[in-house]
């Protein structure tokens, strides 16, 4: 097993990958900017390292500081964690060539996908269902009406190197599409440094349902079941479920052979995950994208499987044996995940602040992965997340219930939250129901100011 | 006269308008940003900028004051 691991990130991702390896007996090392000094995981790990100004650019996404700090602490291993540098091709073999294991799949896998069109091209091949869309980065205003004309509108207009949903729109005529073109263009230069365009067949009422892969250190790749995550605002998760209330056995079945595909076509290794849509009309699905890290939502996998996800990408990348007998994988009851984010629960406009209350609930089957706690300052400078409020139970019913009261029973005082949305949302007939789809919030808040 | 402020903490990233603009209802003065976020921040009516009170990479906390609109 490894010896140390350095968790390049923060909050509660870095606070929840810390707490495994300290399960495992491995050093777990924090880094931290200056406006993190005070946050939880930074005291929880065993050593922690200051890495510079708040400023993610000097240094969450600061390749050399952060190998400085492995370097100094003596970390054998770096742990990415989501956003920031986890999938930078470029930091993981500047990790490798330090010397240092890197708890992630190969350089040229996170390269593979990265490219949402490359990507899209290799999926195509290995036989996994993508949409009607672009085979080459659309490079100005003309190409782009006329691959709108050739996919048929509507259409979705991404950054091939975004991710987040930055930049995205949906353009249903040539209009809109110029007006989406120019908005992806300058988000994906200032954003993801490449100003490179795709464009591609727009669901219209489409789920976001994505699978858990996991490649293992001797080359087979496993799927553990999907996760619905189409409670979106402006093309962000706000919740996640598994397993997907829209996905049929037959369906499930074909989706994760089509991850399995997907995976070994690039050889992956470690925790990934292959998101699609799936079109709630006809119960079709095609690739969107893979990220080719530990995911935020992954927690309701666990909760259904009983598998420590970041175990199993320690045990992969020290190159042993995953924790649990592949054959015998079956989820288990039905898992909720609600993202607390610190923005007013209307309009979901960011509102940091300093933290006076935090009370979180607890309960049988109730899971906590906070990043926060009271005294501490949620700053501008990094994504909204709080904490995941996640949920168990024997069937959707129950979990439901459970996160009711959780969400009854979380207090935040300081900045504002979106708890109240949460409430709402595990009280609306059409949520309840199972039956819904990425436009879900949209129905919730019409209107403008509402998560467009 | 309207006096234009912050609604949050956040880093100003764009200045768009600028002092003695005439600008109307809806047009953007300012883009701040927070937490991963772009938010502009417009004119609720129209007039002229009398004063312009941050500048690109300024920090403003809630309640601040953005412009003055006349």
């Amino acid at each position: 097993m490894l010896e140390s691991v350095l968790v390049a990130n923060r909050g509660e991702i870095a606070r929840r990958v810390i707490r495994t390896a300290r399960r495992l007996g491995i050093r777990a090392v924090a880094v931290y900017s200056e406006a993190d000094a005070d946050l939880p995981y930074v005291r929880e790990a065993d050593q922690a390292a200051p890495i510079g100004p708040a400023a993610p650019a000097q240094s969450y996404l600061n390749a050399a500081v952060i190998i400085g700090a492995a370097r100094e602490t003596g970390a054998t291993a770096v742990h990415p964690g989501y956003g920031f540098l986890a999938e930078n091709a470029g930091f993981a073999r500047q990790v490798i060539a330090a010397g240092l294991t890197w708890v992630g799949p190969d350089p040229a896998a996170i390269e593979q996908m990265g490219d949402k069109i490359r990507a899209r091209n290799l999926m195509e091949k290995a036989g996994v269902p993508v949409s009607p869309g672009s085979h080459e980065p659309v490079a100005d205003v003309a190409v782009a009406l006329a691959e709108a004309s050739r996919i048929g509108y509507p259409v979705m207009v991404k950054a091939a190197a975004g991710g987040g949903g930055i930049g995205m729109g949906a353009a249903a005529d040539d209009t809109e599409l110029r007006a989406a073109f120019e908005t992806a263009r300058s988000r994906a230069e200032r954003f993801f440094g490449s100003p490179e365009i795709l464009i591609e067949r727009y669901v219209e009422r489409a789920r976001h349902v994505e699978v858990q892969i996991l490649g293992l250190a001797d080359g087979r790749v496993l799927a553990l079941g999907e996760r619905d995550c189409s409670v979106q605002r402006r093309h962000q998760k706000v919740a996640e479920e598994t397993p997907s209330p829209g996905v049929s056995a037959g369906l499930r079945e074909q989706m994760l052979a089509a991850a399995v595909r997907a995976g070994e076509a690039v050889g992956y290794r470690g925790a990934g995950t292959v998101e699609c849509l799936v079109d709630a009309e006809n119960g079709s699905f095609v690739f969107l994208e893979m990220n080719t890290r530990l995911q935020v939502e992954h927690p309701v996998t666990e909760l259904v499987t009983g598998i420590d996800l970041v175990e199993q990408q320690f045990r992969i990348a020290a190159g042993e044996p995953v924790s649990f007998d592949p054959a015998t994988v079956s989820p288990r009851g039905h898992a909720l995940e609600l993202r607390v984010y610190a923005e007013d629960p209307v309009r979901f406009l960011p509102r940091p602040g300093t933290i006076t209350e935090w009370t979180e609930p607890s309960g049988e089957g109730i899971r906590i992965d906070a990043g926060y706690q009271a005294g501490n300052t949620v700053t501008p400078f990094y994504d909204p997340l709080l904490a995941k409020l996640c949920v168990h139970g024997e069937d959707r019913g129950e979990a439901l219930a459970r996160a009711r009261q959780a969400v009854a029973g979380f207090v935040v005082a300081g900045p504002k939250t979106n708890l109240p949305f949460h409430a709402e949302l595990l009280d609306s007939a059409e949520f309840v129901s199972g039956d819904y789809d990425t436009s879900l919030v949209g129905r919730l808040r019409p209107g403008p100011g509402g998560p467009a | 006269m309207a006096e234009v402020r912050a609604e949050m903490v956040a880093n100003v990233w764009k200045v768009v308008a600028a002092e003695g603009d005439q600008v109307d209802d809806g047009d953007t003065l300012v883009i701040l940003e927070s937490m991963k976020m772009e938010i502009p921040v417009i004119a609720e009516g129209p007039g002229t900028i009398t004063s312009m009170h941050v500048a690109e990479g300024d920090v403003v906390q809630e309640g601040d004051l953005i412009a003055v609109i006349d």
